[in-house]
């Protein structure tokens, strides 16, 4: 314990300075985005639930909703049919996406905050091909566990195996974090495609190629739970965060220098990302580009004060990819595209595009 | 009034000491400046004083405080530092740049107050900056930018400021427009400990100075007593002389190219 007295003196006064200047109230700038992406949200869960091969009218998904939530009496039951087809397919399916969306954009966000690389996202520690090499082995060579807990547990292995290898070459720095990932990536994903290569047959191509892709068809609502339990609790912990990620804005040193534990907050942090990215990706596989491209289209909207990036890039990041399910399931319809060739296919442009306006402005 | 204090300091990397017993102080409401070579320990010692490495040896005081040991809020509300070549790549306002400063004195999850709005623009004001407050970081100048770096240490409200080459890249109007700064900011009771490599900048800004060669102090002192033509020659290996300035009475160098 340290023996100091508490500071006591005021603490808002500039040196030197003896009447400090009153500043016009700037206000919380942009925090209008907020409601407008909830807005957003909630319209674009509603409409996705009624798209689909067989029509679904908003009064009968609100009407399913309402019987299951136990408001029944207030509405007219839709049918049996409309109800199964809303509450037992669609409604898990959205939900699911929106979760997944929300958790990847934050992830994305706080790796890209802690490493300072705009590159970065929740796959950068090895995870996704730590859960791909979990899922393949599950598909092809017929490990009897559950697909997700063999997931989880592979992207697990990946982030142990990535912070042992970046805590024995001198520190977990953002540098020897990003190459340790890659090394462990890069390792799983040769284990993954050996497995493939040796084992797969016939059909179970395009198995192991969907989940690969990524993808949150047949979604129940236990990757409801899962998702959005993850998403709740380490995604709320997440948000919460903001001014910790600002105090990094000019590196370690200048956050060190605010008075922050620069090693144990990155610790901490790059864990609970890994947790609620093993989760994710557990459900619904590595879906790409949603991770890496929302954070930098949002700080293009808003700038980059992490109060508002975290919750806004939650928001929009449900709202892309329940867009984006919806275009898979529907674009080459009877069939279905895997998500992540979706948000590629968005993702790539995009990204360019803000490139692009960037170095314009 | 309350000084700083640096006692038997040492830090290395492996076997090799950066910094080796350093014994030095900064009086309070005075500038100190820190020079030396490339390689003397200037840089070290300035993150050792703001415990961002842990010495190996030694005690660092504040006035009552030890800074070593003490709460890391506490102590990022007593000292702030000002690096070299601080930068970020993302899209920041020069305003919001200046909130961070403000980062330990609100509770760790928290959210800027109208109390550290005032204090940032303040300290904009107090830096020189009042104007940039809606402009994106990235598009100032130089000189701009070191007033902003300036202003968001300010906004930290610190009893002793390190600054590391303050003036480094820096054309001779805002060298001389930091140091001015600097300057006033001491004449309001501030410590303030610069690592300049510029002697004659030191010359005509400090009013003590630490020479550092190796990591140890060759000698410490008020301006007029450390740089003089012996010590110059000792630590750089160059011959200078000492003039006065017509005006000001302050220590020129003339360094000799022969």
């Amino acid at each position: 314990m340290t023996t100091t007295t508490p500071r006591t003196r005021t603490t808002t006064r500039v040196p030197g300075e003896a009447r400090p200047a009153v500043a016009p109230r700037r206000g919380p700038r942009g925090v209008v985005w907020i409601p407008l992406a909830a807005v957003l949200l909630l319209v674009t869960v509603v409409v996705a639930v009624t798209i689909g091969p067989a029509d679904v009218s908003v009064g009968d998904a609100a009407a399913s909703v309402a019987g299951h939530l136990g408001m029944g009496g207030l509405v007219e039951a839709p049918s049996r049919l409309v109800d199964a087809m809303v509450w037992e397919l669609r409604m898990p399916r959205v939900l699911t996406a929106a979760c997944v969306g929300a958790g990847l954009a934050l992830c994305g966000v706080v790796m890209q905050s802690l490493t300072r690389n705009p590159l970065a996202d929740p796959y950068l520690l090895g995870l996704s091909s730590g859960a791909s090499l979990g899922a393949v082995l599950v598909l092809l060579v017929g490990v009897s566990v559950l697909l997700p807990v063999a997931a989880f547990v592979g992207s697990t292995a990946a982030l142990v195996a990535t912070l042992l290898l970046a805590g024995a070459s001198g520190g977990v720095t953002p540098a020897r974090t990003v190459l340790a990932g890659l090394a462990v990536g890069q390792a799983a994903a040769a284990a993954t495609s050996f497995v493939i290569f040796t084992s797969a047959q016939g059909d179970s191509y395009r198995e192991v190629l969907t989940w690969l892709m990524g993808s949150v068809a047949g979604s129940t609502w236990t990757e409801v739970a899962i998702a959005g339990g993850a998403v709740l609790v380490l995604g709320g912990l997440l948000v919460s965060t903001g001014s910790v990620l600002d105090a990094f804005t000019y590196g370690d040193t200048a956050a060190a220098a605010l008075g922050v534990h620069v090693a144990r907050t990155r610790w901490t942090m790059l864990i609970g990302v890994a947790v609620l990215t093993g989760a994710l990706v557990a459900v619904s596989g590595a879906i790409g580009f949603v991770g890496l491209i929302l954070p930098h289209a949002v700080r293009f909207l808003t700038g980059a004060r992490h109060r508002l990036l975290l919750p806004l890039s939650a928001l929009f990041g449900a709202s892309f990819l329940v867009w984006s399910d919806t275009a898979a399931r529907t674009v080459v319809a009877p069939s279905e595209l895997p998500v992540g060739i979706v948000t590629a296919a968005i993702g790539a442009p995009v990204f360019t595009l803000l490139l692009w306006r960037r170095r314009a402005a | 009034m309350s000084g700083l204090r640096i006692d038997h300091v040492s830090w290395g990397v492996g076997r090799r000491l950066i910094v080796d017993g350093v014994d030095c102080t900064a009086p309070a409401g005075a500038v100190t400046g820190l020079c030396g070579p490339n390689g003397s320990g200037k840089s070290s010692l300035l993150r050792l004083v703001a415990a961002i490495r842990t010495p190996a040896a030694g005690v660092v005081r504040f006035g009552e405080d030890d800074l070593t040991t003490m709460r890391r809020r506490d102590r990022a509300r007593a000292l702030a530092l000002v690096e070299q070549d601080a930068h970020t790549d993302l899209p920041l306002l020069v305003g919001d740049a200046v909130l961070l400063g403000r980062t330990p004195h609100r509770a760790p999850l928290a959210g800027p107050t109208d109390a550290d709005h005032a204090v940032a623009a303040a300290a904009l004001a107090r830096a020189g900056a009042a104007g940039l407050a809606d402009r994106d970081v990235s598009t100032l100048s130089g000189g701009e930018r070191q007033r902003v770096h300036m202003a968001r240490a300010l906004a930290q409200s610190p009893d002793l400021l390190l600054l590391d080459e303050p003036t480094n890249h820096l054309d001779v109007a805002a060298r001389l427009e930091t140091m001015r700064l600097v300057r006033s900011l001491a004449a309001g009771g501030i410590t303030v400990l610069a690592a300049l490599h510029d002697l004659d900048l030191a010359a005509s800004a400090c009013d003590h100075v630490v020479m550092l060669a190796e990591g140890r102090v060759v000698t410490a002192g008020p301006v007029d007593e450390v740089l003089v033509p012996d010590v110059v020659e000792k630590v750089y290996g160059v011959r200078c002389a000492v003039l006065r300035h017509p005006r000001t009475g302050r220590p020129v160098l003339a360094f000799d190219l022969e």
